[in-house]
């Protein structure tokens, strides 16, 4: 059985439908990553398998007691709340010292626990929501955008832990990207979403393009891969618009028509 | 307090009276602080200083109802300060305009409270005590119902400490924790009116917000930790709450806009010896 299973999932904000019929499944150690332009439904998608979204048509299956991890987009904490890295790592459940420095350890932030939350830069953040994740021993790691702002290497450096985490915990992952193109390579399935599945496939390991490596350098240790998107099924008939699957590189349209046939 | 008590005793003259009055009015504003301390914290980190505002304003309303159908003034600010609290929070659950709607609303309830007291000659000259509070003037039953409304607030965010900061921090991490966030918000929405039916003799209806925020605000330049600030809040109220106290036997001046006066007094200290040491 899947650990999470969506099946014909459709979720509405207001009168507009954000998702539309998707289907996906989640097995045991997976990692599955999810990319779409903005305002496709990625974030929407994770918060409606997290139950915090309520379902509009379709269902949505897990695990009995299964256990998720979730790393938000972005944690905004106001100067005005006094809270230490510590201190956050026992919410809601307490943890004891010893847990909390290992998982801290885990996650590179290791003796950094006396720091004021507000006080973390982005990539420290980002890691202090994944420690806290951690802690819950989850089964299913589900993080939303969670290299947003970080810098090409901080990206390859933040793929590379959760490929670890991964590897250590054997917990599968499920991970919204804002790169459309530039995907972590160990992704055994990337998912194009545009209000819809749009394509589905393997990322290919760019640390041998020579095109990536002139544009970024040899830094990423082959953590980030390319995806090559292949909308040729059949939402828009081949023979309506010859061009809308033509993609070149960098410059991905997304323009193919929804036209669903029945 | 004692030697307050003796000074004001060699000067009138009636012994127990002033010494019983005086204990009551600290022991009242002591109790406030145990409720408006930890609530006021989570009323500065989820920015709900207006909501609290709206919810304070609609005690007036309340002291209306309560004369109208005889019941305790208590009881009907409690009632009306919980409509307006549940208002409101419904109101933003269904994403209006906060800034807006609050902004109606608070002054509104005030607006008809005030016109609906005015039909009642006999409130009338009295109606500064709702306004501003009336310390001096607590009764034994008044300490009571201050001292157990405080116990169930404390009470109530004591019970749920863990899970209303990480509803705090972030509502769909707490959901994924397997909390719900808008229970969460139900628990401070019921400890806020609470507060208000608790804090309308003391403070008086317009300042109820001050007493939530000033202390947790001035307690914020001091602490390293949610548990800290709120407890800070709690000695900071508390030690308002008496030298508001003193001020107004002093200079005969109201008990409720002095205790708030000694709070931003605290407060002014706070944030220059917190940035002094670096934690703000």
């Amino acid at each position: 059985m899947s650990l999470i299973a969506a099946s014909h999932l459709c979720v509405r904000h207001g009168p507009t439908e954000v998702l539309h019929d998707i289907s996906l499944a989640l097995e045991k150690g997976e990692i599955v990553t999810v990319v779409g332009p903005n305002g496709s439904g990625k974030s929407t998608l994770l918060r409606a398998l997290l139950g915090i979204l309520p379902a509009a048509g379709g269902r949505i299956a897990r695990a009995p007691g299964l256990r998720i991890g979730y790393v938000p987009q972005r944690l905004m904490i106001d100067r005005i709340l006094p809270i230490t890295l510590r201190r956050f790592l026992s919410l809601p459940v307490r943890v004891t010292d010893a847990a909390a420095q290992a998982v801290l350890k885990r996650v590179g932030l290791e003796g950094q626990g006396g720091q004021q939350m507000a006080a973390l830069s982005g990539g420290q953040m980002q890691r202090a929501l994944l420690a806290r994740a951690l802690l819950a021993e989850p089964q299913v790691l589900m993080l939303d955008e969670p290299t947003q702002g970080l810098d090409q290497q901080g990206e390859a450096a933040f793929y590379r832990l959760i490929e670890e985490v991964r590897a250590e915990t054997g917990c599968a992952i499920l991970m919204v990207s804002h790169d459309l193109h530039v995907v972590m390579a160990a992704s055994d399935r990337v998912i194009c979403l545009n209000g819809h599945v749009c394509c589905e496939g393997t990322p290919q390991v760019v640390s041998d393009a020579p095109e990536y490596r002139a544009l970024f350098g040899l830094g990423t240790q082959g953590a980030l891969a390319l995806y090559r998107h292949e909308h040729d099924h059949d939402h828009a008939g081949p023979t309506e618009d010859p061009h809308a699957h033509d993609h070149h590189g960098h410059d991905h349209p997304h323009h193919h028509g929804h036209h669903h046939h029945a | 307090m004692t030697i307050t008590a003796m000074t004001i005793l060699t000067t009138t003259g009636t012994i127990i009276m002033l010494d019983d009055f005086l204990v009551r009015a600290a022991l009242a504003g002591v109790g406030l602080a145990l409720a408006t301390g930890p609530l006021g914290a989570f009323v500065v980190w989820r920015r709900m200083a207006y909501f609290g505002d709206a919810t304070a304003h609609a005690a007036i309303l309340g002291v209306a109802l309560a004369l109208a159908t005889s019941l305790p003034i208590t009881l009907g600010t409690l009632v009306v300060a919980l409509a307006m609290a549940l208002t409101v929070a419904g109101l933003a659950a269904r994403g209006w305009a906060m800034d807006t709607v609050l902004g109606v609303l608070a002054h509104s309830a005030l607006a008809f409270g005030l016109v609906a007291i005015s039909f009642f000659p006999a409130v009338r000259n009295d109606l500064s005590s709702y306004l501003f509070g009336d310390i001096l003037a607590v009764s034994r039953l008044d300490l009571a119902l201050i001292w157990g409304g405080a116990a169930l607030v404390l009470g109530l965010i004591a019970w749920r400490w863990q899970a209303l900061l990480t509803a705090t921090l972030n509502e769909d991490l707490a959901h994924a924790s397997g909390l719900n966030p808008a229970r969460e918000r139900l628990v401070l929405v019921l400890a806020l009116a609470l507060t208000v039916a608790v804090a309308l003799k003391i403070v008086g209806a317009l300042l109820i917000a001050a007493m939530l925020i000033i202390p947790a605000a001035a307690a914020r330049g001091l602490a390293r930790s949610p548990e800290a600030m709120a407890l800070g809040a709690v000695v900071l109220g508390a030690a308002s709450s008496l030298a508001g106290l003193q001020l107004s036997l002093w200079q005969d001046t109201p008990a409720g806009p002095s205790i708030i006066v000694a709070a931003a007094a605290f407060f002014a200290a706070s944030a220059v010896l917190g940035r002094l040491r670096g934690t703000v």
